[in-house]
């Protein structure tokens, strides 16, 4: 299938940066971006593909999170089935709030709107409710065993991690490639034309809904691995749910691998704030904003737009140098 | 037990709350109405109000409800510049773009403020915040009384902005149909602009009328502001009627919330409301379907 050869180019050149013996802060660093990236590829789906812009992503982020943390420490479930079934809730929270939403005809503005107000009445039940901790959270136990979860190492998260991101990637194209996919395309170009032409809008936007949820509630389960922590902030807080849409964004919305390189752009920005002024309350998600609204201004289509622009134009110069010039004395 | 006189009391407390939600939400929807898109950055302007009305009290010794004199035409600035230089140029009118632009002065100002000021919460002590007024069986606080007001000044004044001025009446064109008032002549870009700083002013009054009797921190603007996106929703998107009088339902519903379940329950109360209104009434109570 054509693009998969570059996905698994790409993803076996990450995969081997451990071997180089980088140090537990690159490591890190790595990791973190591809949590952006993979929560940043599920808003792509929906965002990115069907044009549907979710303000909201954390309500699948934290309810991956939870649900993995909570089927551990309350019923002792092993760690990678309840990463599993905290996928799984994800795709269901995805159906439900997408179900609702599309079925009440909610687009632009007003899906933004309620997929953020979702987020929102998860955080607050979630930070007075028991079951997540309260206003505490959740500490996962100490388990440092490959069943568990749980490694030494730093490495095999990374590996983990990055496996991820490569299936998300490989969804993403295969969806591209997929009549799904061109179903998905014709409802962000032109709601009313994809529905005269006889696709199912509410079906496509909902199938991109669970999809996209899943794959963003997959990123949350992680976080809980590394992390071993969860609260509501975290979980369902407006931080992830701007990091998901700003890798797309920034990256390219729409692509196949915008959301990896925004997501990369996203932390190394991150990372350099905290270089410079130390680490201040508030200073990273700033530029965050600002980058969103110079990215709009001046590149909407993302780094991959820019990409694809100065390809054009290199090869656009090439073929035209020289049939230009003998014409060129017509045109006078 | 529950006596007429405490229930007086709520719904009325709640009325005078409800009527700086108004405010809040008739800024929001006149965005609306006209730019046809929803304001992200509403609650982080309104923060930014409040701090500027802190500082305008702690630094130079203006008292708030003279401040809103002068942040008000301050902030009409504020918001006629950001719109023009800022979102119509970064949007070039595709919807999309202006919601993610909004998303991201909304995050840019909150976080810039978060930096300076810090989490702190800050609060100023006015010597009349604490007198109170009986009407009735009923025992209100001055500045909410006050609130209440000033809201009806302010709500008189864009009222007839809108109805008798030549602006306004330009401000209703462009909401009615864009392409003919540009025909007509209208500087539609410019109109825009004005819609905006306008929707930046009551922010602006309302961040005064608030001070004397709420706190300040960079989060505060954002309580209010989807309080004020369930209002718009439930009054009909850009309707200035509906937005009045769902600010004033809203503040009594709240006020009653909070007496009869608790405060922290109360702010879930809201977003039930607002998730359900969006999904089985998107144009609200009074708007009309299109």
């Amino acid at each position: 299938m054509k693009g998969v050869g570059t996905i698994l180019v790409v993803a076996a050149l990450l995969a081997a940066v451990p071997l180089f013996g980088v140090s537990n802060v690159t490591l890190n660093f790595l990791v973190t971006a591809l949590i952006i990236a993979l929560a940043g590829q599920g808003w792509n789906v929906l965002g990115g593909y069907g044009g549907q812009y979710s303000f909201g992503h954390a309500a699948f982020f934290g309810t991956g999170a939870y649900v993995s943390a909570i089927l551990q420490l309350r019923y002792g479930v092993n760690a990678w089935i309840a990463f599993a079934a905290g996928i799984g809730a994800g795709a269901l929270a995805g159906a439900i709030i997408g179900g609702l939403s599309f079925r009440s005809g909610l687009r632009g503005s007003y899906f933004a709107l309620v997929t953020l107000a979702f987020a929102e009445v998860l955080r607050i039940l979630a930070s007075v409710t028991p079951i997540t901790g309260a206003g505490v959270g959740l500490l996962v136990k100490l388990d440092l065993r490959p069943e568990a979860f749980q490694f030494q190492s730093r490495v095999p998260f990374y590996w983990i991690i990055l496996a991820l991101v490569t299936v998300s990637l490989l969804i993403v194209r295969a969806i591209e490639n997929s009549r799904f996919g061109a179903y998905l395309v014709a409802v962000r170009e032109n709601e009313e034309a994809a529905k005269a032409l006889g696709v199912n809008v509410i079906a496509v936007k909902l199938g991109a809904m669970v999809i996209s949820a899943a794959i963003v509630a997959a990123a949350g389960g992680f976080y809980v691995q590394y992390f071993l922590f969860i609260d509501a902030g975290i979980a369902y807080g407006p931080w992830i749910s701007i990091e998901a849409l700003l890798a797309p964004i920034i990256g390219g919305v729409g692509t196949v691998f915008g959301p990896l390189l925004g997501a990369l752009v996203v932390k190394v920005l991150g990372e350099a704030a905290k270089l410079v002024t130390g680490d201040a309350p508030g200073l990273d998600l700033m530029i965050y904003g600002g980058v969103l609204v110079l990215v709009i201004a001046l590149a909407p289509r993302g780094i991959a737009g820019v990409v694809a622009d100065l390809r054009a134009r290199i090869v656009r110069r090439k073929p035209e140098a020289k049939p230009e010039q003998p014409t060129a004395g017509h045109h006078v | 037990m529950l006596s007429p006189a405490i229930l007086f009391t709520a719904v009325l407390n709640g009325l005078m709350t409800g009527a700086i939600y108004a405010l809040v939400a008739l800024g929001l929807t006149l965005i609306y109405g006209v730019l046809h898109i929803i304001n992200f950055a509403h609650g982080a302007l309104l923060t930014v109000a409040l701090f500027a009305a802190l500082i305008a009290y702690q630094t130079f010794g203006i008292d708030p409800y003279l401040a809103a004199f002068l942040l008000a035409p301050l902030f009409f600035g504020l918001g006629y510049l950001l719109q023009r230089l800022v979102i119509g140029p970064a949007a070039r009118g595709e919807d999309r773009n202006i919601l993610l632009v909004t998303l991201g002065l909304a995050v840019l100002i909150e976080n810039a403020l978060l930096y300076v000021f810090r989490a702190d919460t800050r609060t100023i002590n006015l010597p009349y915040a604490f007198e109170v007024f009986e009407i009735g069986p009923a025992v209100v606080a001055l500045p909410r009384l006050a609130a209440l007001g000033a809201v009806a000044v302010t709500t008189l004044i864009l009222w007839a902005i809108m109805r008798y001025t030549s602006t306004g009446r330009a401000i209703r064109a462009v909401a009615k149909e864009k392409l003919g008032a540009q025909l007509a002549g209208i500087d539609v870009a410019h109109i825009y602009a004005v819609t905006f700083g306008l929707g930046t002013a009551c922010l602006a009054v309302a961040a005064c009328l608030l001070l004397p009797t709420y706190y300040v921190n960079p989060g505060a603007g954002n309580a209010f502001v989807l309080v004020a996106f369930t209002i718009v929703v439930l009054g009909g998107m850009g309707s200035l009627v509906g937005a009045l009088l769902g600010g004033l339902l809203i503040g009594v519903v709240e006020s009653l919330c909070g007496f009869f379940l608790g405060e922290s329950l109360g702010q879930i109360g809201i977003f039930t409301i607002f998730i359900l209104v969006l999904l089985l009434r998107p144009h609200g109570l009074f708007g009309e379907a299109t």
